[in-house]
């Protein structure tokens, strides 16, 4: 840029600044918020385009584009862009609720590892090393597989459509942790030897105290991008699990059943299958482009 | 040196143990258990009788006994019968395995010959415009969904064009090598395009952290030529991250193996387990899923032994924070 930058600039204007620079994050987010306001509106289009997303219809069935159905109807004659949006209430829901929860385990886990060190150190970080080089689809595939009720779960929960949706979260929250866990242990082990939070040993603040005051406040930048880029990852898990028949459960929609639907009728109505499994792609590469662009606006080493 | 592979090995070791039970309780959380099944077979059996067929099988007792029991008979080779197929696990599981190791391994090599070479000149010219077209395509690969991939695929080779299989393993009545060929290169293909992303982007990273160490500069200050300080220098050091970074991504390589065999029908482990977790094949669910966390750590034990030969910088585990 031209305009030489004030010296006077807060840490968030300048943040800003960088982050605009990345255009392909600047893209990424606009796209994102477009997805997020057109599912919060999936009901209000619904009734304005007067379309049905969840009832069968088998005189409609497998319509091709038109004036009543934008995108066409599916196997059963529900409107395909209704329903596309409802599974994109589902995906961005999933991915978003289960990040915050991955982050908060991962920074818990970053943190005690990182500040402690020693055995508690190599036990958390083995594990985390574990849980990422483990085969971890097919023991997704067993924790959706199984019976709540024979966990004493009542029925009513075990089965129901949420159900199904916070079973889906706990699953993928459990391996969506390990990003942030290592970047935040990372950088606490840089943090802990700073000046100001050896001052705060010295003069015997309690070590609640040193890790929610001193570390946590400036490991956020790294819990940020990481959990940015894991979005995209759980968005992915969720629509893999979808897809195999065992997340998100028919009636309600989400992008991976959608397409699970398709597979069959590949062969006759290819562009069922095309626009869910565009629109995951589309939603993942956002994210990882945003957290990609995060991390560069948010690097303190970065350029001006 | 051997202290520290030794304590490598035990990790693994408990990491196995551990799965084998976190497994275990799992399946045995699944619904419809085999007296389930019988019960549903035949409504004739009474509740008496399943209590008595579950006391007769030992289903009723706490789980870390049946657990216990199992390990002991998995420890001298026993590891069950499967019930779809009537044949001990190890008998299905075994061929299935070679196949799954056949795709991961073809797609791991052709991945890392272009991920390899592509990261390392990409870091030569950073910022430049191919920089940025590669990162591109390395982030659409990583953010493909691989089972949308894999109908792609099939739409575009096996429905519009007709060129190759859209699934199976071999055409019945032909099996030569070429036919062979022919079904393996659309799994092969979303694979590789599953994993070079990540790779390119670690080569790339590394290799960038590499050209900025004294010895390279030291390299460049004696003059030798670009190519030799760029080869001899930089490469072979910028490679040696890559092996555990290749090593920890064999549990996400499998869980792709998952599905592009599924997806492909290719008789492999992954789809060997699915099906067998979706059809109450618990005992061979239960031996598939260890044997692949088994050969997962295998694959982590044999890069850590490379690591250490690669690099006599390693410290064995024993830094100390200061």
């Amino acid at each position: 840029m031209s305009v030489p930058a004030p010296t006077s600039q807060s840490i968030s204007a300048r943040t800003w600044r960088r982050f605009l620079r990345h255009r392909l994050a600047v893209g990424s987010l606009t796209v994102i918020v477009l997805l997020i306001l057109l599912s919060v509106a999936a009901p209000l289009i619904e009734k304005w385009l007067t379309v049905d997303a969840f009832t069968a219809d088998l005189y409609q069935r497998l319509q091709g584009s038109s004036f009543a159905h934008p995108l066409g109807t599916d196997e059963i004659g529900r409107d395909h862009l209704a329903r596309l949006l409802y599974g994109g209430r589902v995906s961005l829901f999933v991915g978003l609720v289960a990040a915050l929860f991955s982050a908060i385990i991962g920074t818990v886990i970053g943190i005690l590892a990182g500040y402690f060190g020693g055995r508690l150190d190599t036990l958390l970080m083995r594990a985390t090393d574990s849980v990422i080089s483990l085969p971890l689809l097919p023991l997704l595939i067993v924790l959706a597989a199984i019976d709540l009720q024979k966990l004493g779960v009542p029925p009513e929960i075990a089965n129901s459509e949420d159900g199904s949706l916070y079973r889906i979260i706990f699953i993928v929250s459990l391996v969506g942790w390990t990003t942030v866990a290592r970047l935040v242990r990372a950088e606490t082990l840089s943090i802990k030897r700073r000046e100001f939070v050896r001052a705060a040993v010295a003069i015997g603040a309690r070590t609640e105290r040193i890790l929610l005051t001193h570390i946590l406040p400036n490991v956020v930048s790294p819990i940020i991008v990481a959990t940015t880029l894991s979005i995209g990852n759980i968005i992915l898990f969720e629509s893999v699990l979808s897809f195999l028949g065992l997340g998100i459960q028919s009636p309600a929609a989400s992008w991976g059943n959608m397409l699970s639907n398709a597979q069959d009728l590949i062969w006759t109505t290819p562009e069922l299958a095309t626009w869910p499994g565009l629109l995951i792609f589309v939603t993942v590469i956002a994210f990882n482009f945003l957290g990609d662009g995060l991390q560069d606006a948010l690097d303190p080493r970065g350029d001006d | 040196m051997i202290r520290f592979l030794g304590r490598r090995l035990f990790e693994a070791l408990t990491v196995l143990v551990l799965m084998s039970f976190a497994i275990y309780s799992l399946i045995g959380l699944m619904p419809g258990d085999p007296i389930d099944l019988m019960i549903n077979a035949d409504p004739k059996l009474t509740p008496d009788d399943a209590a008595r067929l579950k006391a007769l099988y030992g289903l009723d007792r706490p789980i870390v006994d049946r657990y216990l029991n199992w390990l002991l008979d998995a420890l001298i080779g026993n590891f069950g019968y499967s019930r779809v197929y009537t044949k001990p696990v190890m008998e299905v599981l075994i061929p299935r395995l070679g196949n799954t190791v056949i795709l991961l391994g073809v797609s791991l090599v052709i991945s890392l010959s272009i991920a390899i070479p592509i990261g390392a000149y990409t870091a030569l010219k950073p910022y430049s415009r191919i920089d940025y077209s590669v990162n591109l395509f390395c982030f659409a690969g990583i953010s493909l969904p691989p089972f949308w991939l894999a109908l792609l695929l099939i739409l575009c080779f096996a429905v519009v064009l007709d060129w190759l299989p859209a699934g199976g393993m071999l055409t019945v009545g032909d099996g030569s090598a070429l036919d062979r060929l022919k079904y393996m290169i659309l799994p092969v293909l979303t694979l590789t395009i599953h994993s070079v992303g990540g790779f390119t982007r670690f080569m790339r990273a590394s290799m960038l952290q590499t050209l900025r160490q004294d010895y390279v500069r030291t390299a460049r200050a004696k003059g030798l030529s670009e190519t030799r300080v760029v080869t001899a220098h930089a490469l072979q050091n910028a490679l040696i991250p890559l092996v555990t970074v290749v090593a920890l991504s064999f549990g996400g390589l499998f869980s792709g193996a998952l599905i592009t065999e599924t997806m492909f029908g290719w008789r492999g482990m992954g789809k060997t387990i699915f099906e067998a977790i979706m059809g109450n094949d618990f005992n061979l669910a239960l031996v598939g899923l260890l044997l692949a966390t088994g050969f997962t750590l295998l694959g982590n034990f044999i890069a850590d032994i490379c690591y250490v030969w690669l690099d006599p910088r390693v410290s064995f585990g024993q830094e100390r924070d200061p």
